[in-house]
């Protein structure tokens, strides 16, 4: 069973260690655990598990792992929707979880699922999070209205999700949490619900805008491919959540270098131990 | 109106015309007093609807079916939004909810004639009572469904309390509470009608009662009539409240 941390520099890197040792990372874990109490009694289940790790800004990294890894219990931990059981965990210095407030507007989630409200129409779900955070109505239109017609949605916008097609409601849902321009994206397998065509132009679309408008962004999918294609970085977990593979990924690698991470990816994959159960 | 829709309409036409003729064959062969013609039932039924005194009474009885069902919904509201936060607390509020909807109607017309003297709360009291669990449990339903998925994305952008209620909890419970609001309705209409019966001065109840010591067949269904009218309106205003409300919804997932 393969658990230790590999680093492996497979080729030139963005936002290598030089880069970011001169700012504050963006993210920060810091031996951070979380213990879940069983329902049915039988003990306590750790979902993560002395998780280190750092983030700089402007940096997409993207995580795999098998079900049950302990990826959205991490991703949770960042989005201060759990609190750690033990360790450190913080955005831009700041403790996600307790400093509730604090992140209203920062943090942007595209999650699994699209999401959306079916009562409101998709210029309405836009609006969610700029109507929270109290914005200009006029503005707030405004930018709805330029975030879905950036992605492709314009003249859908007083459709209502149930005539939308899967792909439309997931870019609604992008638009969404692009729309309150947070400083950092999180995103849990946000196109694995979708066919691979509408899947690959909705990635490519994610990571022109997350790099046209600086962001930092963590990414969370199941996929190897899609995990290189759309990560600076790639780090796999094993269960409960650590790091067992971390590596920089370069568009100057060359096919071959790509090739090597991808199969140091699947080896250590395929080592994890199998999912006994859910812990998300 | 759809082709659909008239067609269903003009059943529900003939059905109730076919029951005026039974009605009215049957008042040939039996005494007047036991089965008036239609005609004169209808005729007592117009002179209620445009006679002002006699207007007053239904709608005096609406607005205490309206009173008793706002109250009632305004209490269910709280206690289930309570009662969902902790469990402990729906252990204690439940069992009581659960006799309480056990208890007949006739029975809170009897304590609310013994506890109280104002026949207005008497009968706001009854109607409450008779009316609470129902709102309280479907309320409770409504909050249980909740989508998780929902909260958590909501939850994202980090609203206030008073924000969270309005952009998600409400629109979440709308379609709990029009049901509720429907079912509630016909129960309180019946209610009302034993609660002016046996402790009010007024209303549709109490002349029901006017009509049965006067022997007066044509008046008891004149007046009861107009309950029957008063519900099939509200029924109809809460229905197109309804469609406005749940208009997002598919037109597939509308007509289930």
């Amino acid at each position: 069973m393969m658990t230790a941390k590999v680093q492996i520099t497979a080729a030139p890197t963005i936002g290598d260690a030089s880069t970011m040792s001169g700012t504050e990372p963006v993210i920060r874990f810091k031996d951070v655990s979380k213990v879940f109490q069983r329902h049915d009694g039988r003990g306590d289940f750790v979902a993560v598990d002395k998780l280190s790790f750092e983030i700089a800004r402007g940096e997409i990294v993207a995580v795999l792992g098998k079900t049950g890894c302990g990826k959205s219990t991490m991703f949770n931990i960042v989005a201060g929707l759990t609190e750690p059981t033990s360790g450190t965990a913080t955005v831009v210095g700041h403790d996600p979880f307790r400093e509730f407030d604090f992140f209203r507007g920062k943090i942007g989630i595209v999650f699994q699922g699209d999401r959306l409200m079916p009562w409101r129409t998709a210029l309405a779900n836009v609006l969610l999070g700029l109507q929270i955070l109290d914005a200009d109505p006029k503005d707030s239109e405004a930018t709805a209205r330029r975030w879905l017609e950036r992605l492709g949605l314009g003249g859908h916008e007083n459709d209502y999700p149930h005539a939308l097609s899967g792909g439309m409601r997931q870019r609604v849902s992008i638009s969404r949490a692009f729309a309150v321009n947070p400083d950092i994206l999180l995103c849990d397998e946000p196109f694995s619900a979708l066919d691979e065509m509408t899947a690959r132009d909705l990635r490519a679309e994610f990571v022109r805008l997350v790099r046209q408008n600086n962001k930092t962004a963590i990414f969370i999918t199941h996929q190897i491919n899609e995990a290189m294609e759309i990560g600076d970085r790639v780090m796999v977990f094993h269960r409960p959540a650590r790091i067992a593979y971390e590596t920089r990924l370069s568009r100057d690698m060359t096919p071959e270098q790509r090739r090597k991470v991808q199969e140091d990816i699947m080896r250590v994959l395929s080592a994890a131990p199998e999912d006994a159960q859910r812990s998300e | 109106m759809t082709k659909t829709r008239t067609v269903r309409f003009l059943q529900a036409v003939a059905s109730m015309l076919l029951l005026a003729a039974v009605w009215q064959i049957l008042s040939y062969t039996l005494p007047p007093f036991l089965f008036p013609p239609v005609p004169a039932i209808m005729s007592r039924t117009v002179e209620i609807l445009v006679t002002g005194s006699l207007l007053a009474d239904v709608l005096l009885t609406a607005g205490r079916i309206f009173a008793g069902l706002l109250g009632a919904f305004v209490f269910g509201a709280v206690l289930a939004i309570i009662i969902v936060q902790s469990r402990t607390i729906e252990n204690f509020v439940t069992p009581v909810l659960t006799f309480f909807q056990g208890i007949p109607a006739l029975s809170w017309v009897v304590f609310a004639i013994i506890w109280f003297n104002g026949i207005e709360f008497r009968v706001l009291f009854i109607m409450v009572m008779t009316t609470l669990p129902a709102f309280t449990f479907q309320i409770l339903d409504a909050l249980r469904s909740m989508s998780k998925d929902l909260y958590e994305m909501t939850m994202s952008f980090r609203p206030s309390k008073l924000k969270l209620l309005r952009y998600l909890l409400i629109p979440t419970i709308v379609p709990g509470i029009l049901t509720a609001w429907k079912v509630n309705l016909g129960n309180a209409a019946r209610v009302v009608v034993v609660a002016e019966l046996v402790g009010a001065t007024g209303g549709v109840g109490y002349e029901l009662l006017r009509q049965q010591q006067l022997f007066d067949m044509a008046g008891a269904m004149a007046w009861t009539l107009q309950l029957v009218l008063f519900v099939l309106i509200a029924q109809q205003t809460i229905n197109a409240i309804e469609a406005w409300a749940l208009r997002y919804r598919a037109v597939s997932e509308r007509a289930m």
